[in-house]
């Protein structure tokens, strides 16, 4: 078990290598990378703001019910959904979302291209397929995950008032007072940080999965799910890094 | 000229090819026969480096091939075209970007030209009007005849065709033929062809290679396959009545 970890770190580490090389022709990558910001961005802001909306509202409603007691100020419960939107919520979960609906798709996109022997007709064409294939959506992830993230926490900051008002939990005005006090800016750098890691570390380990699939359709399959479960663990265990470090 | 010489490739301990050395000619059809799972494909993508080879040299005319880095291989990539077993059109581009996107990539020509290029590969292989098609609206016919037309787009020195008329009717798979025949003949290139396809063989087999269990069996041409007392030769040759039929003529 350790020793397949093992070969497929190395194997890993070899292809980022490998997608880190010179493109053949800058325009085309340009292209490209335009193209990849529109699959992968575009194509997620509806789910983001979703959930970033819903998970702002509880997220307000259980600070709310936390705070029953007179000895603390209303406000608190905007600058506690703050704090965890920031910190937490929007950068880590959902990176995770992400790495759920960006990864499986790179994955199996990538898949079919290895078992329809798309990949081995670039290498015939001349083209690096990793760079090729890699390079632009990792480029487009990390530039563009960064931009959901900020939105989702507007969103997400949002939907915590729009709860505490309809519900007459909050006063709006306390709620704004509370989102508005003890403002960190270190606090957004924290999150993009960690927003721009993930991005790299969903479309570089799927895409990974989707490059060295083997057979057919069955393993397309498989090499998305693969794609998703270990991305989603990178993730965690990253989060955990980037949080001692960056808050220590 | 391509070359062969003593060409081993084993997948673990599954030994595929067992010391192959064989030439391909300049202007003909050389083909290569053999069994399903005889290691046609693994021999051609050895040849064109999908494969690393365990020992042995691939050499195009005088360039050792098997020896380059992959950007050295580049320069001869840009000579070979390639037509594989399933085609392998990108399903995310058009068949004119199809045909386009190896000049886009390694030429400064101007979007006209490309597309004059495109309509010419397409008109050799003919095709027409369908141009931005995407290959999943193509049939499999089609499809093969994309990926020629794709494959001869950056005028290519060396053509490799795995199976190029597999799951065709069999006059499509004559049109095929006589059309990689055709353009091998025009363009002076070195052709080489997979197929198990008696058709075939007897049509365009300028230069015939029959690959058996790893290694090279019987080397010949379309006219000498027929005569030839090779056991086990004639066992794939005459497996069909039809076949059976020609050699009692
Ligand atoms: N990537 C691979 N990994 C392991 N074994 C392989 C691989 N590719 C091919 N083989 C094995 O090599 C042998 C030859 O396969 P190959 O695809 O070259 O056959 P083929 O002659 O092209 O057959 P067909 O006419 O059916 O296309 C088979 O036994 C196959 O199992
Ligand atoms: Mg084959």
């Amino acid at each position: 078990m350790i020793r397949g970890f093992l070969f497929q770190l190395g194997r890993y580490i070899l292809l980022i290598r490998q997608v880190f090389k010179r493109p053949e022709k800058q325009s085309i990558y340009i292209r490209q990378i335009i193209i990849e910001m529109e699959n992968l961005g575009l194509d997620s802001l509806g789910i983001v703001a979703f959930i970033s909306v819903f998970m702002g509202a509880v997220l307000c409603i259980q600070m709310a019910f936390n705070v029953d007691t007179p000895l603390i100020p209303l406000y608190t419960i905007g600058f506690a959904t703050r704090q965890s939107v920031v910190l937490e919520f929007s950068p880590t979960i959902i990176s995770l979302i992400l790495a759920g609906k960006v990864g499986s798709r790179i994955s199996s996109e990538i898949g079919t291209m290895r078992v329809t022997e798309q990949i081995d007709a670039l290498e015939i064409i001349g083209i690096n397929p990793a760079t090729y294939l890699i390079f632009p959506k990792i480029v487009a992830s990390m530039f563009i995950n960064p931009i959901l993230i900020m939105m989702s926490m507007i969103l997400a900051v949002f939907g915590g008032w729009l709860a505490g008002s309809l519900t007459g939990l909050v006063p709006s005005s306390e709620y704004i007072y509370g989102i508005k006090a003890f403002f960190e800016v270190y606090d957004i750098y924290y999150a993009l940080i960690k927003a721009v890691v993930f991005a790299f570390l969903i479309v570089s380990i799927s895409g990974y999965h989707g490059f060295y699939t083997k057979g057919g359709a069955l393993e397309v399959g498989a090499a998305s799910t693969k794609g998703v479960v270990h991305s989603s663990m990178a993730i965690i265990v990253f989060n955990l890094i980037l949080t001692k470090i960056l808050l220590a | 000229m391509i070359e062969a010489g003593n060409v081993s490739k084993s997948f673990g301990d599954h030994l595929v090819l067992d010391g192959i050395s064989v030439k391909f000619e300049t202007g003909k059809c050389n083909l290569i026969i053999g069994q399903s799972g005889s290691g046609k494909t693994v021999l051609m993508k050895c040849m064109v480096g999908l494969y690393e080879i365990d020992s042995g040299k691939v050499m195009y005319d005088d360039r050792v091939f098997s020896r380059m880095s992959f950007d050295e291989m580049k320069v001869i990539r840009q000579e070979l075209g390639m037509l594989f077993q399933g085609g392998a059109l990108f399903d995310s581009m058009t068949v004119e970007e199809n045909i386009i996107f190896p000049l886009s990539m390694f030429t400064d020509q101007s979007p006209e030209q490309k597309r004059d290029r495109a309509n010419f590969c397409l008109s050799r292989v003919k095709l027409e009007n369908v141009n931005k098609l995407y290959p999943s609206e193509l049939s499999g016919g089609m499809k093969k005849r994309v990926a020629i037309a794709r494959a001869i787009g950056m005028n290519p020195k060396y053509l490799f065709c795995d199976e190029p008329n597999s799951g065709l009717d069999p006059h499509t798979a004559n049109v095929i033929d006589n059309l990689i025949s055709e353009l091998t003949q025009e363009y002076n290139m070195t052709t080489v062809i997979n197929t198990h396809d008696m058709n075939s063989v007897i049509e365009i087999g300028d230069k015939i290679a029959f690959i058996h269990k790893g290694k090279l069996w019987w080397e010949g041409d379309k006219d000498t396959i027929l005569k030839s007392d090779n056991e086990v030769l004639n066992e794939f040759v005459f497996a069909t009545e039809l076949t059976r039929k020609l050699k009692q003529k």
